[in-house]
């Protein structure tokens, strides 16, 4: 795991520069190496990932305004394909799925007969995600290929990946990359690399994949002058109002068992599971066993869960959670402090979409800042 | 062995039986596992016969229906409730925050011939109830598990998940965030597959209170989106307004205002 102990601009000097009248080449050059192209683009009132049929799809000219419990696309003042900076969305739904089936089951007269599922897995390549994405997206490599058991249908997906990444030209209001290490800037785990600028970008290759579709597009030496605007949007993006304490002094959150703070963050907190559902490294999943009735075939189906929910502290005839504040205390230690036990960094990367998506507008940072008595914002 | 089956209704819209007899085909692979007794809507009559399980549709709101529902209780083994009317008494139990005897003379000719009890009232307020399937309607899933686990011989297993969580993991995105669209997912539970959110709009609670909810927060983000008190009473008292949580919210927010008729 590459470590980011702070934000500097790394521009690097072997970057080509793409007019933007080129962009749909890169599109089909991805197409043409036999990918499913997944990009950005808008559906209900958000930017989503989903198959892209081609660039003209992408929110050209869109930009979200995010706050606690709010998001808003609006128009942009540059027309801009990658103008904004998060949906709901990374990775996780295409990898971690909401719903997996994990087996199938039939009775026939020789017994119960036993089928694997059928798999959706192949080569897809992602255009459009940031540094924050990626870094979740390495994290959950961690949890669901790395560890003793890998996941057989998140693994069959990943190593069929291409990312085409984008370093971010600004900043969300709910945005702090920064200070998780995580951002504005991708520097690692990319296919390809963008920086937008007004007429067109700065394309970097990573790896042999990465170099021989940039080869395949007609690029142009870069100027001075637009590493320089790549490099001035790289620390407009760097400029967050939200900061996550360190790591260090994250895990010091476990001194605050008692804190009478989670109980009122308890009072607003709706314990509904959307910040666990947006967070691009929440793993948990429960799972159901789901029966056809006509056909009889059986399925055992591993869906999300959250460890909101009141089954998820269910265990041995005993919820070990009963009250809210104690859910909120466990995704909190877990997510920022206990994380760096299990996978020596924590799991948060700055994303802020926990704080955004939050129907009840509880902001993450401001709650762990205010326990920590750090100054925040 | 079959299951025998009794479906009784009480006061109600019948909808939820019709959740049993809209299932074409499948009908037909349910009738292997059931063998229907009573049911009046598909043509059977035969109230009386004890049965292995008993589905019982509608609230408790006249003398008459509280005599047959304690005759159902005598005759079933397990009795389950069947949709929103039977398990928290429905609709029509906003009449319960209302004057039975005004809106009795503003309605009816001759109200004198109306005998009916000042509540609606759930069932489980007056026999013992083995399950409850909540939904108005219930859905013909319900409807199959809790056949399916019962003539298994298991007890069925009761979900009282948020909506939300249907909602994300189908990936809709969040109508509350992007629309500030009042949405009461996060209090109530799933069973449609947040169905509403699907289509842009927020949740109605069709399935009734969830797993610990939080009311007073969703109320006073409701506020804050700029729902006034009347208008938040009118989200809480939709469909379960009998319901202990949704009640909470009624009496916090204002007594519902009915026009009463003098």
């Amino acid at each position: 795991m590459p470590s980011r102990p702070g934000y500097s601009s790394t521009v690097a000097m072997d970057k080509v520069y793409l007019p933007r009248g080129s962009l749909g080449e890169l599109y089909q050059a991805l197409v043409d190496e036999g990918y499913e192209v997944i990009g950005p683009q808008e559906q209900q009132d958000a930017i989503v990932f989903a198959p892209l049929s081609g660039i003209e799809q992408l929110p050209w000219g869109r930009q979200e305004f995010t706050a606690p419990g709010q998001y808003r696309l609006d128009n942009a003042s540059e027309q801009r394909a990658f103008h904004w900076n998060t949906g709901p969305q990374s990775f996780k739904p295409w990898l971690f799925k909401p719903q997996q089936v994990m087996w199938l089951g039939q009775e026939t007269d020789d017994g119960i007969v036993f089928k694997a599922p059928v798999s959706d897995a192949k080569p897809r390549a992602f255009i459009g995600v940031r540094s924050c994405d990626i870094a979740a997206l390495y994290l959950q490599d961690q949890h669901f290929m790395h560890g003793p058991h890998p996941d057989p249908w998140y693994s069959e997906q990943r190593r069929q990946l291409c990312i085409v990444a984008v370093n971010c030209s600004r900043a969300a209001d709910t945005c702090f990359c920064v200070s998780t290490g995580d951002g504005p800037e991708a520097t690692y785990g990319y296919d390809l690399l963008l920086d937008e600028l007004d007429d067109g970008y700065l394309v970097q290759a990573k790896g042999e994949r990465g170099n021989r579709i940039l080869a395949t597009l007609p690029t142009q030496g870069a100027t001075p002058l637009q590493q320089r605007h790549a490099e001035e949007q790289l620390a407009r993006a760097a400029r967050q109002s939200r900061q996550m304490p360190d790591a260090d002094t994250l895990k010091s959150l476990v001194e605050h068992l008692s804190d009478e703070q989670w109980l009122r963050i308890a009072e607003r907190c709706l314990a509904c599971g959307n910040c666990t559902s947006v967070c691009p490294t929440c793993f948990c999943s429960k799972q159901e066993a789901e029966q056809d009735l006509v056909s009889g075939e059986h399925q055992q189906v591993r869906v999300w869960d959250s460890c909101f929910s009141e089954q998820h502290g269910h265990i041995a005839g005993k919820n070990i959670r009963g009250e809210v504040s104690q859910r909120y205390r466990q995704w909190v230690l877990h997510k920022l402090a206990t994380w760096q036990d299990q996978y020596q960094r924590s799991g948060c990367v700055g994303c802020g979409r926990c704080i955004s998506w939050c129907p009840a507008a509880i902001d993450l940072v401001e709650e762990v800042n205010l326990m920590l008595g750090s100054r925040h914002d | 062995m079959a299951l025998t089956v009794a479906v009784h209704k009480l006061t109600s819209c019948s909808g939820c039986q019709l959740a049993f007899l809209n299932q074409g085909p499948a009908l037909l692979s349910l009738m292997e596992k059931v063998t229907f007794v009573h049911f009046i809507e598909a043509g059977l009559y035969d109230p009386n016969t004890p049965v292995d399980l008993a589905l019982v549709e509608g609230s408790v709101t006249t003398k008459d229906d509280l005599e047959r529902l304690k005759q159902v209780r005598a005759h079933c083994r397990y009795l389950v409730t069947m949709g929103a009317c039977a398990t928290s008494g429905g609709v029509q139990a906003l009449r319960n925050m209302a004057n039975v005897d005004v809106w009795k003379r503003a309605v009816y000719a001759r109200p004198d011939f109306i005998d009916t009890l000042a509540d609606s009232t759930p069932v489980a307020e007056h026999v013992k109830v083995d399950f409850e399937l909540w939904g108005c309607p219930v859905t013909q899933a319900q409807l199959d598990q809790l056949i399916l686990q019962l003539s298994r011989g298991v007890l069925p297993k009761d979900d009282a998940e948020k909506v939300c969580m249907a909602c994300k993991r189908a990936q809709q995105v969040c109508v509350m965030v992007t629309r500030q669209e009042p949405c009461m997912g996060p209090v109530v539970r799933t069973g449609c597959g947040a169905l509403c959110p699907s289509f842009g709009r927020g949740c109605y609670g069709c399935f009734g209170p969830s797993e610990q909810p939080n009311g007073d927060s969703l109320a006073n983000r409701f506020a804050g989106l700029g729902l006034q008190p009347e208008e938040i009473v009118q989200r809480f008292a939709g469909i379960h307004s009998h319901t202990p949580s949704h009640q909470a919210q009624i009496k916090r927010w204002q007594q519902l205002i009915v026009k009463e008729i003098e």
